[in-house]
C-alpha cells in the first residue's frame, strides 16, 4: 500500500510537464509488429483448431473450443437428461437474452404484430449493456456522416468487417438514436439543449460518441426494461437456454429452456428463435480478468454451433486497455476509454510514456503487456501488475470538476476504495472485454441456419478482428431491431415445424468421429467461483 | 477472484444470513459468499456496482444502526451481519408512452403513493449511489423532471430505497417515470438527428457507397488516411 503510493510519485512529479504533449502514432508496421509480439491474440499455444462442427479445422481459443466440442445437457447417450418435447410455451419469437439487444429485438417483433416470449438467464438488464460506460457512436454531426463512421470501424477492425453488416450499421444509426430517444432515452444535450452532444473516442477521426455522463448502458438498459414491462412482453427469468431444437430439415424450431429454481424444464416451440445471450468474458480466455457481467458465459456459441451455424472471427477477443489491477476488489473492472478521450495518460514504473493513448484498443493494449513483460510494470500487494492511468491528467486539461462532472461513476467506484481520482494516478492492465466474433449473420441477423437469428455480442463479423468504442451500443441497437423484424415477418408466413433433438445425434457422431470423448457439457451457465476447498474450513467453530 | 488466499491471521469473522464464517479481510461480500460455498444465481449481477442486482442488508460490530449496500463493493469486516436483497416488492404503475396525455398530471395517478412522502429521509440514507432520492420523489410530484433526471442518472434500480420507504413507494420506479416522460414529452427532437435520417433516405450518400464498397483493402486504407 505504501509502496504504491511512493512508487506513483514519480507520475505526479512529472504532471505538470506532460501537459499538452501528446504521444505519437506508431507507424503502420510497428503497430503490426507490437501486435504480433504482445496481443493476446497472436499467442500461438493459446489456440487450437476446432475439430468439429461447420468450422472445423479453423482456430479458436482453449476456452472456446472446449465449449464447441462439448455435449449437450439433453445427450441421452452421455448421461444428459431425457426431455420431453411437449411444448410448455407456443410462441411465434422466442428471444433468449435479456439484455440491450434481446430486449430491443422483444419489443421490434411485438410492434410487428408476433407473440413474443422473452427467457433469460438471470433478470432482465443483467448484461453487458448495463455496464457500457463510454457511450455510442452514431454519425449525427453534420461534418460527420456514415460513410466517415464506416472507415474508422474499418479501420479499426483492421479492414476484416463484413462490409454489408457495417453498411447497415452506420446508415441506421441515426434511426437507432431516433428510436432510443422517442423510448425516453436521455442522452446528454449540448449547452442550448436542442442537440445532443458528441464526444470524442478512441480511434475515431471526428467525435461521434453519443453519450449519458458515464451511464450510458445503464440509462439505456433501464429504459428497454421500462420499455419491455410496460408493452407487457412475457418474460422467463431465471430460465436459460440449454438447447435449440430442430426440425428433420435442420431449421430452427424453438428451445429448451431449465428453470433455475425447480430445476425443471420448458419446451418453447417457436417459428423463429432470436439468440442474443451477449459476449464471453467469464471465460476468462488465458486467465485474463473480465469486465464482463457474471452472465457472459458464451451460451449462444455452442447452443448455435450445435445446431450448424456457422460462426466467424472466434479467434480474436477485445482485450480492453484499462482494467483495474489495484484495489484488488475492483481487478477486471473498466476504465472508461473516455477518460483516455479526456486527457488521461499512460505511464509505465519509470514514469515514461509509451503508447498513444488514442489508438485502437488493440495496440494500446499490447503496448501495456510488453511494458508489464519488459519489468516496467508495476506489481501490486496482490500480485498483479499493471501500468499507471494517470487521471488527475483530465482535470488539468480540461479544468477542475471535469471528472466530477462527466465521470462521476469512476470517481464514486475508487472512493469507494480511498482513492481520489482528481488527485491520484490508479493502476490498470488489460481485462477480457468483448468477443470481436460470434454467429455468423446476415444483414437481418439470420444465421446460417434458417429460423435461427442471432443479435449482439452474441454475432460475428460486423467489428471484425476489433470493435471501436461506442460501435457495440449501436449494434445492439440496429441489429436488435432487424433481427426482431425479420424474425416477426418470417414467422407470419410459417407454421410450426417438429420439435426434435435430431441435431445432437448427427453431432454426436461427429464427435466420435474426430475421437473426442467430451465429458464437459456446454452452455455453462455460471461460471465457478465458489471455493470448494475453503469452504469446507471457513464455516467457525 | 483468485486473491482470496490469506493467512489465518487475515480473517475475520463475519455472519452470513444468520451463520458464522471466517473468511479472509479485504474481499466483498460477494467473494465472501464464494468463499464460504455459496453458489449465486440470485444477488449476482455486473460485480461492478452498476447493475443493482445485489443489494444487500447488513450490521457492523458495536453499532445498532441497519445499513445497506451493494455486495459487490461492500468489504467485510469483523463482525458483519449481512443477508441478500436480490428483490424487493415494489409498487409498480403499468403505462405506455403513447397514451399519456399530461405527464405530470398523469405521475399522481401512476402512482398516488408518490405525494405521501413524510421527508424521513430514510431513502437518502440507503441509496448505495448516493442519489438524493427524497428531493427527486418531490421534484417528480411537483413536475420537475429536469432535476428528477439529473439528480438520478445514476440510479441502479436496487430497490433498496423501496425496502425503507414509510410511505411503501418505489422511487426508484417514480423517477424512471418521469425520466423517460422527460425524454419523450418535453424534450426538443435534435434536428441533426433528423436531418441525417432525412439525408440517408434521400441516398446522399449512394455514389460515395458504391467507390467504398467496391473498394480493395489497399484502397480503403488510402481512404482512412484522408478521412477528416
Amino acid at each position: 500500500m505504501a509502496d504504491l503510493k511512493i512508487l506513483q510519485q514519480v507520475v505526479e512529479n512529472s504532471r505538470e510537464s506532460r501537459k499538452g504533449y501528446t504521444f505519437p502514432l506508431l507507424p503502420p508496421e510497428e503497430r503490426e509488429t507490437l501486435l504480433q509480439k504482445y496481443h493476446p491474440d497472436y499467442r500461438a499455444d493459446a489456440y487450437r483448431p476446432v475439430r468439429v462442427g461447420p468450422n472445423a479445422g479453423e482456430k479458436t481459443v482453449h476456452e472456446v473450443a472446449d465449449l464447441l466440442e462439448a455435449q449437450s445437457p439433453l445427450w441421452s447417450g452421455s448421461g444428459g437428461q431425457a426431455v420431453k418435447l411437449d411444448p410448455d410455451y407456443t410462441v411465434d419469437v422466442l428471444i433468449i437474452g435479456g439484455g440491450g439487444a434481446g430486449c430491443t429485438a422483444a419489443l421490434i417483433a411485438k410492434e410487428q404484430g408476433a407473440s413474443v416470449l422473452l427467457a433469460t438467464k438471470l433478470r432482465v438488464g443483467d448484461s453487458n449493456t448495463v455496464m457500457a460506460e463510454g457511450g455510442m457512436q452514431a454519425a449525427i454531426q453534420p461534418e460527420d456522416s456514415p460513410i466517415r463512421h464506416y472507415l474508422d470501424t474499418m479501420r479499426g477492425g483492421h479492414f476484416k468487417n463484413d462490409p454489408q453488416l457495417l453498411k447497415v450499421l452506420v446508415e441506421e444509426g441515426p434511426t437507432a438514436i431516433q428510436w432510443l430517444l422517442d423510448l425516453g432515452v436521455l442522452f446528454d444535450r449540448d449547452e442550448s439543449g436542442k442537440n445532443l452532444r458528441v464526444r470524442s473516442g478512441g480511434a475515431t477521426s471526428t467525435p461521434r460518441l453519443l453519450t449519458c455522463r458515464d451511464y450510458t448502458g445503464l440509462e439505456i438498459m433501464r429504459v428497454l426494461k421500462d420499455a419491455l414491462v410496460n408493452e407487457e412482453i412475457p418474460v422467463l427469468e431465471y430460465c436459460p437456454a440449454i438447447e435449440l431444437l430442430s426440425d428433420p430439415e435442420g431449421f430452427c424450431t424453438g428451445a429448451v429452456l431449465k428453470n433455475f429454481d425447480n430445476h425443471q424444464f420448458i419446451v418453447v416451440a417457436a417459428k423463429t428463435v432470436i439468440l442474443a445471450t451477449g459476449g464471453s468474458g467469464r471465460l476468462h480466455i488465458q486467465g485474463f480478468p473480465t469486465s464482463n457481467h457474471f452472465g457472459a458465459t458464451g451460451d449462444a456459441l455452442p447452443l448455435a454451433y450445435r445446431l450448424g451455424a456457422r460462426l466467424r472471427f472466434m479467434d480474436t477477443f477485445q482485450y480492453h486497455p484499462t482494467g483495474v489491477s489495484y484495489p484488488e476488489p475492483m481487478a477486471g473492472i473498466l476504465v472508461t476509454e473516455g477518460i483516455r478521450s479526456a486527457g488521461a495518460q499512460l505511464l509505465n514504473l519509470k514514469g515514461d510514456r509509451f503508447i498513444n493513448e488514442m489508438d485502437t484498443r488493440d495496440v494500446v493494449a499490447a503496448a501495456i503487456i510488453r511494458e508489464c513483460k519488459e519489468g516496467r510494470g508495476i506489481t501490486t500487494p496482490s500480485g498483479r501488475v499493471g501500468v499507471w492511468l494517470d487521471i488527475p491528467m483530465v482535470d488539468l486539461a480540461n479544468g477542475e470538476g471535469t471528472l466530477e462532472k462527466r465521470f462521476p461513476n469512476m470517481m464514486k467506484q475508487f472512493s469507494r476504495y480511498g482513492i481520489d481520482i482528481r488527485k491520484e494516478p490508479v493502476l490498470i492492465h488489460p481485462t477480457l472485454h468483448y468477443q470481436n466474433g460470434g454467429v455468423q449473420i446476415d444483414v437481418d441477423g439470420e444465421s446460417t441456419v434458417r429460423n435461427l437469428f442471432v443479435a449482439g455480442e452474441a454475432s460475428g463479423g460486423l467489428h471484425g478482428r476489433n470493435r471501436l468504442m461506442g460501435n457495440s451500443l449501436l449494434d445492439i441497437v440496429v441489429f436488435g431491431r432487424r433481427a426482431g423484424r425479420a424474425a416477426a415477418q418470417r414467422a407470419r408466413n410459417l407454421r410450426h415445424r417438429p420439435l426434435s433433438l435430431s441435431h445432437l445425434e448427427t453431432f454426436q457422431e461427429e464427435l466420435k468421429r474426430a475421437g473426442i470423448a467430451a465429458r464437459n457439457v456446454s452452455p455453462i451457465l455460471i461460471p465457478d467461483y465458489v471455493h470448494r476447498e475453503e469452504a469446507a474450513t471457513s464455516q467457525k467453530k | 477472484m483468485s486473491s482470496t488466499t490469506a493467512t489465518v491471521s487475515d480473517r475475520v469473522t463475519v455472519e452470513i444470513m444468520g451463520k458464522k464464517y471466517q473468511v479472509p479481510q479485504g474481499i466483498t461480500v460477494i467473494q465472501a459468499m464464494w468463499y464460504t460455498g455459496h453458489e449465486l444465481v440470485r444477488g449476482i449481477g455486473c460485480l461492478g456496482g452498476v447493475c443493482g442486482a445485489c443489494g444487500i442488508v447488513y450490521r457492523t460490530r458495536d453499532s445498532y444502526e441497519l445499513k445497506n449496500g451493494m455486495g459487490c463493493t461492500t468489504l467485510v469486516e469483523d463482525g458483519m451481519s449481512f443477508a441478500m436483497i436480490p428483490h424487493y416488492p415494489a409498487s409498480r404503475a403499468h403505462y405506455k408512452m403513447s397514451e399519456i396525455q399530461n405527464a405530470k398530471e398523469d405521475l399522481v395517478t401512476y402512482y398516488p403513493e408518490a405525494a405521501r412522502c413524510v421527508n424521513c429521509n430514510a431513502c437518502n440514507r440507503v441509496c448505495p449511489q448516493g442519489i438524493d432520492v427524497r428531493t427527486s420523489v418531490w421534484c417528480a410530484v411537483f413536475g420537475d423532471f429536469q432535476e428528477v433526471a439529473d439528480l438520478t442518472i445514476n440510479c441502479n434500480m436496487c430497490g433498496l430505497c423501496v425496502s425503507r420507504c414509510v410511505a411503501d413507494m418505489a422511487p426508484n420506479l417514480i423517477a424512471l417515470y418521469a425520466r423517460r416522460s422527460l425524454g419523450v414529452f418535453y424534450q426538443p427532437k435534435p434536428e441533426a438527428v433528423l436531418n441525417r435520417i432525412q439525408e440517408i433516405k434521400e441516398g446522399k450518400y449512394n455514389k460515395e457507397w458504391d467507390k467504398i464498397l467496391t473498394a480493395d483493402e489497399k484502397k480503403l486504407k488510402e481512404l482512412c488516411t484522408t478521412n477528416k
